[in-house]
């Protein structure tokens, strides 16, 4: 009987319904987008932000003071880090975070008009084999990705001939007067070499006077096979905390729970720890801004995308609401007699419940739907990319929804209980 | 005993008396009509014998037992049980069936059975009607819906507010004989009615005014 009542108000009353079912869809469907952006967000970001390059360099223990104190680059240097150990990045906790990385090392060559200029060698797109049993392409060509070919293109190390090939900056192109296809010839402290220059790059910036060559070329050059003078790291971090700030000048002085928090926490500090612990003699410190930066945007954006939720949420608590003690109110006569004939307040409450979140679910399923589709909206105006379903939006969105219209029908029972049938069966 | 006991009941509203010291007995299968100008406490005198009120003094037995001091909750029990009641508005749920609004009561009153509900529309001449919304049946058939309604759960007492307040002559006949066929039965019937036709039909009339007993008049003529 409960059944037929319940498809009786749902089929036979459907106009009303449909209004509620229409203000939870709106809501949820609010709900679903903002959650299911604000989920994606922060991958679309750092997304955008990984085109700014590494936001963790490692550098050796020795070099990196040198460097630190006296800014120099690429001079005379003593201390190395070990390229046999470079897969090891992608083997710590937050190997997941590490988005991109590139090995360095320069030197400074001598050039045929008598010029010097320095040479770096480094991964394009290096094929990378990880003892996990993954595989990666890293390099520059992503974590230069800003950089602009304007002559020929991108070195490719999987289609690289035996000649030696390298990329000039522009401002070395321009000195030389050679572009794409043209040779040069370059002399190194071990050795020398004929260098076919693949692609021409602007960068905007120190690069523009380099030239870029595949990292064993200039291992060659120098005679530092397996070595490298720094490792530029990208990650996704999460923004620094109180804690992240004291880890990072001594994770020594953390307690032990601390400890496990920060190390499990993907703070630029805890990433650059663990890159410590697999790189021999290393010292990796986040670029600053850059990942400071990129928290900041996304808490923001969190926090605004939470807003809106509530508001939403909120927003269509009142419309229920509204829609609720109005139909309670209108059906006052019915559900008077409903008690007259003996029900009782649980079970009309109960039914009135009941009908409320079967609604709610309806307009729940739709609103969840609707929303996904806004959200790719926003993907698509504001990112440019799709964004991904997540699965945790379903029950969040499916408790808020039950909880909303339920907070919303509180009015609604209350006026429910206090309806005492000989005060509506009568006519006056 | 008598079935339904009033024992010096008031209903106060601030200054107004609805029900001034009214005294009542009522037997069991005994026909009862209450008459009364309008505002003369007729409805409030229904609503207390009926559970949905208490009085503000005195005591209702209603087979031995004092409905004026019970709990709200048990008195949505007791009427459930002991109590048929019928609305001069019919008060249908406009959604469900003519017989699902039948079987509503049973099933607030112990389990929903569409045969037995079937059963009592036919005794009021509606089985055809049976599937048809409120909407689409005329006000007496709607007010014998509410018969075959007040009837499913056997009660002890059949309790009408005008119920021909809203019905032409030949349905007022239709439900005067469901009545007579009920009080045949032995079915105890209280029946409030500002007309006279209606009270005449009853064993026995009982008129208010301004909320207390203005006379009681036995129906001579009574036939079954
Ligand atoms: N809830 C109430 N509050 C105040 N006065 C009421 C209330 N219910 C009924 N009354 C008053 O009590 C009197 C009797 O009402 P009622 O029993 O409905 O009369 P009848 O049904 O005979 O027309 C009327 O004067 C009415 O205004
Ligand atoms: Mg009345």
């Amino acid at each position: 009987m409960f059944f037929r009542m319940l498809r009786g108000i749902l089929v036979r009353q459907k106009g009303k319904m449909l209004m509620i079912a229409l203000t939870i869809a709106l809501g949820a469907s609010l709900a679903t987008a903002m959650l299911n952006v604000m989920m994606d967000v922060g991958d679309k970001v750092n997304q955008e932000l990984k085109t700014y390059g590494a936001n963790i360099t490692v550098y050796p223990k020795n070099a990196s003071i040198l460097n630190d104190i006296y800014d120099v680059e690429g001079g005379a240097q003593d201390a190395y880090l070990k390229e046999s150990e470079l897969g090891n990045i992608k083997t710590i906790f937050w190997a997941f975070n590490i988005v991109d990385f590139a090995p360095f090392i320069d030197t400074t060559v001598s050039l045929d008009d008598g010029g010097e200029v320095t040479l770096v060698g480094t991964w394009f797109n290096h094929h990378l084999d990880l003892p996990t049993g993954e595989s990666l392409d890293a390099g520059v060509s992503s974590l230069r990705s800003w950089w602009d070919v304007t002559s020929g293109a991108w070195l490719d190390e999987q289609a690289m001939a035996d000649a030696d090939e390298a990329m000039l900056g522009s401002g070395v192109a321009s000195r030389l007067g050679v572009k794409a296809g043209d040779v040069i010839h370059v002399k190194a402290s071990s050795g020398e070499a004929d260098l076919t220059v693949v692609g021409v790059y602007d960068a905007g910036g120190d690069e523009d006077d380099q030239i870029y060559a595949p990292l064993d070329t200039v291992q060659r050059l120098t005679d530092t096979d397996g070595l490298l003078s720094s490792i530029e790291v990208s990650a996704i971090t999460t923004p620094d905390n109180e804690l992240a700030v004291k880890a990072a000048q001594n994770p020594a002085a953390l307690t032990i729970a601390q400890y496990e928090t920060w190390y499990c926490t993907a703070y630029a500090s805890s990433i650059c720890y663990q890159i410590q612990e697999v790189i021999t003699d290393s010292v990796a410190s986040p670029v600053r801004q850059v990942a400071d930066s990129e928290g900041e945007i996304l808490e923001k954006t969190h926090l605004l995308m939470v807003l809106i939720t509530i508001l939403s949420l909120l927003g269509s608590a009142l419309g229920i609401s509204n829609l609720v003690t109005a139909s309670v109110m209108e059906r006052g006569a019915e559900i008077g007699l409903l008690k007259a004939i003996g029900a009782h307040d649980a079970s009309v409450s109960g039914m009135v419940l009941t009908e409320i979140v079967i609604t709610a679910i309806i307009g729940g399923v739709v609103g969840y739907f609707a929303g996904f589709g806004f959200a790719q909206i926003i993907g698509q105006t504001v990112f440019g990319s799709a964004i991904e379903m997540k699965a945790m939006v379903i029950p969040i969105v499916g408790v808020l929804v039950i909880c909303v219209s339920l907070a919303g029908s509180i009015p609604a029972i209350r006026t429910l209980l206090r309806l005492r049938p000989a005060e509506v069966l009568h006519g006056r | 005993m008598s079935l339904l006991e009033l024992k010096n009941i008031s209903k106060i509203y601030g200054e107004l008396k609805a029900l001034d010291n009214v005294s009542i007995n009522v037997e069991k299968g005994e026909w009862l009509a209450i008459m009364g100008p309008s505002g003369s406490g007729k409805s409030t005198m229904m609503n207390i014998i009926g559970c949905m009120d208490k009085p503000s003094l005195g005591e209702v037995l209603l087979d031995g037992v004092d409905i004026s001091k019970e709990s709200a909750k048990n008195l949505t029990t007791i009427r459930r049980d002991k109590i048929g009641l019928i609305f001069q508005q019919f008060h249908l749920v406009n959604y469900l069936t003519a017989v699902e609004n039948v079987m509503v009561a049973q099933y607030y009153h112990s389990l929903p059975d569409e045969k037995e509900a079937m059963e009592a529309l036919a005794r009021v001449g509606l089985s055809e009607r049976a599937k048809h919304l409120p909407s689409q049946l005329s006000g007496g058939e709607q007010q014998r819906v509410c018969v075959a309604r007040a009837l499913i759960n056997h009660p002890e007492v059949v309790l009408a507010d005008e119920p021909t307040g809203n019905l032409d002559e030949a349905n007022e006949n239709i439900v005067l004989d469901l009545f007579r066929q009920l009080h045949r039965e032995g079915t105890t019937l209280i029946v409030v009615t500002h007309d006279p036709e209606v009270a005449e039909a009853a064993q026995r009339t009982i008129v208010l005014d301004h909320g207390r007993v203005a006379r009681e008049v036995i129906n001579e003529n009574f036939a079954d």
